[in-house]
Formats: C-alpha cells, sequence, structure tokens
C-alpha cells in the first residue's frame, strides 16, 4: 500500500514504479484498488473545494477584526 | 526570488508595518480555505467561523514574529489547524477512528473491498447523497490523519508543507496520509457497492 500511495503521488522510484506497473498488468485487484484510491481522492478535492465562506460569515469575520472599512476600501 | 516571494515579502512588509489595508487583503485571499479547512476538520459552521477569526486575530497579533521562511498561507493554515485540534481535544469521545478496520494483525494495511465503482456516471459520483457519505467518512478518521489528508489532498499543499503545517516528519505524514486514503476509500467502497447492489 505504501508504494501504491507513493506511485499515486508520482514519489516512487523509477524501478520500483516500473515493476509496480507490470504488477498491474495483470493483478486486476491492485488495479481496482489503484482506480478506486485515485477516484477517492478526486471526489473528495471535489467535494472540499466546493465549499466557500458564506458572504454572512465573511462580513462577520471582517467586522470581528476591525477591518469592515479597510475591506470595502480594497473591494 | 520567484514572483510569488517576491509578493509575499512586500505584503510581510506592509503587514509587519501594521496596515490594515494589507492587512484585510490577506484576510480575502486566505479566508476560503482556512475556513474550509475548519469545516472539515470539525464538521460544525459555528466551530469553523470560530477558528477563523481565531486564526486571524493570532495572525494579526503575531506577523512580527513569522520569519517569511515558509508561505504565509502555510503559517495560517498551520495556527487554523492548531486551533480545530484543539477544539476537538475539548470534545473527546465524539470522533471514532475507523483506521484500523483494515489492519492485519502484524500491522500492515491491507484493502478489504474490491469493488470497482469508477465506472458509475458522474452525477451518481457526485450527487447530494454522495457528497453527505463523504463528508461522513472523512468526519471518522483520526484528527490527527483527517488533518494530513486534508491539507494534502484536498488543500493541495506539497507533502514538505503539509507535513510542515502539522509539525512532523514527511515520512510519518505520508503514513497518516496512507492510512486516511484507505480509510476513505473502505468507506466509499462500502456505499457505492451498497448503491451498485441495490441497482441489480
Amino acid at each position: 500500500m505504501e508504494q501504491l500511495n507513493a506511485y499515486i503521488d508520482g514519489e516512487l522510484d523509477s524501478s520500483l514504479c516500473k515493476q509496480l506497473e507490470s504488477h498491474l498488468e495483470t493483478c486486476t485487484d491492485c488495479q481496482v484498488v489503484l482506480n478506486t484510491l485515485n477516484k477517492t481522492i478526486e471526489l473528495c478535492r471535489k467535494d472540499g473545494r466546493e465549499t466557500t465562506l458564506p458572504p454572512d460569515a465573511r462580513q462577520r469575520l471582517l467586522a470581528s477584526l476591525g477591518l469592515d472599512d479597510d475591506a470595502q476600501q480594497e473591494g | 526570488m520567484s514572483n510569488d516571494n517576491n509578493t509575499q515579502t512586500v505584503e510581510l512588509t506592509a503587514l509587519q508595518r501594521g496596515d490594515r489595508g494589507a492587512f484585510a487583503l490577506m484576510v480575502d485571499a486566505n479566508s476560503d480555505q482556512i475556513y474550509r479547512l475548519a469545516l472539515k476538520m470539525l464538521g460544525n459552521e459555528q466551530d469553523a467561523e470560530d477558528v477563523l477569526q481565531e486564526t486571524f486575530i493570532k495572525a494579526f497579533k503575531n506577523i512580527h514574529r513569522f520569519e517569511g521562511r515558509s508561505k504565509l498561507s502555510t503559517w495560517l493554515y498551520r495556527i487554523a489547524v492548531n486551533e480545530s485540534l484543539m477544539i476537538l481535544r475539548k470534545r473527546k469521545g465524539i470522533t471514532v477512528d475507523i483506521d484500523q478496520d483494515f489492519e492485519t494483525d502484524d500491522g500492515e494495511l491491507m484493502p478489504r473491498q474490491i469493488t470497482d465503482w469508477c465506472c458509475l456516471p458522474e452525477k451518481e459520483l457526485m450527487s447530494a447523497e454522495t457528497r453527505h457519505a463523504i463528508d461522513q467518512a472523512i468526519k471518522t478518521l483520526s484528527d490527527t490523519n483527517r488533518a494530513a489528508f486534508l491539507l494534502r489532498d484536498v488543500e493541495g499543499l506539497s507533502t514538505q508543507e503539509a507535513a510542515e503545517v502539522l509539525n512532523i516528519s514527511e515520512s510519518a505524514l505520508k503514513v497518516r496520509l496512507m492510512r486516511a486514503r484507505m480509510a476513505l476509500r473502505e468507506s466509499l467502497t462500502g456505499y457505492f457497492s451498497d448503491k451498485m447492489q441495490s441497482k441489480v
């Protein structure tokens, strides 16, 4: 699993990379684990990155920092 | 020095001079990601807002100590993660660590479920119900593994940056990240397998 994760991050040593890739060609289970791991990361990233600070929370933040006027000037 | 570093040096000089406009710009540039991280760490909007405010209050008070050796955003993430972990420690007992579920007796991590759900249609992979399942799966990670995963895989920090935020070695970060990814994959595989079976 350590190698699979390093492979996903592009951090696997090139000789190990070749070994893993040739193993993947014949091992369906490992292919499935790799594909679902990649998809898991992709889905979590997509889901997470769509979260933004709601406008009313932003106003409260700026007010709590005493920056409401400065933010309006910058904007 | 890269353009990014030049920009940061200019910003830092202004911030350390107490320039309110520069501080407002820093808040604007970083508030979305700090809120997002806190929300996923804590699973509660009010707590995430508290962490967000506290992060910038602490940044404002301590900006003179920041030496600019890391990115400003990395430093802010570090404050936010520490604030989030403090809240989680106060909540003790609420989180359930599922990371051990697929550990063998000798401590090796092994995937349990081998179902290929990547072929499901995109609208199903990103439905509201799936997003809820993703959020639930992230919540059940241990606090430290969740932080590693959010920083590296959601926020896109490098291994070095994420390790720096958590004040751990890169190898420790990689272990936490691997455990988090494995646990999330197991959770989502269980979720999608049920969906696929219900269609048969």
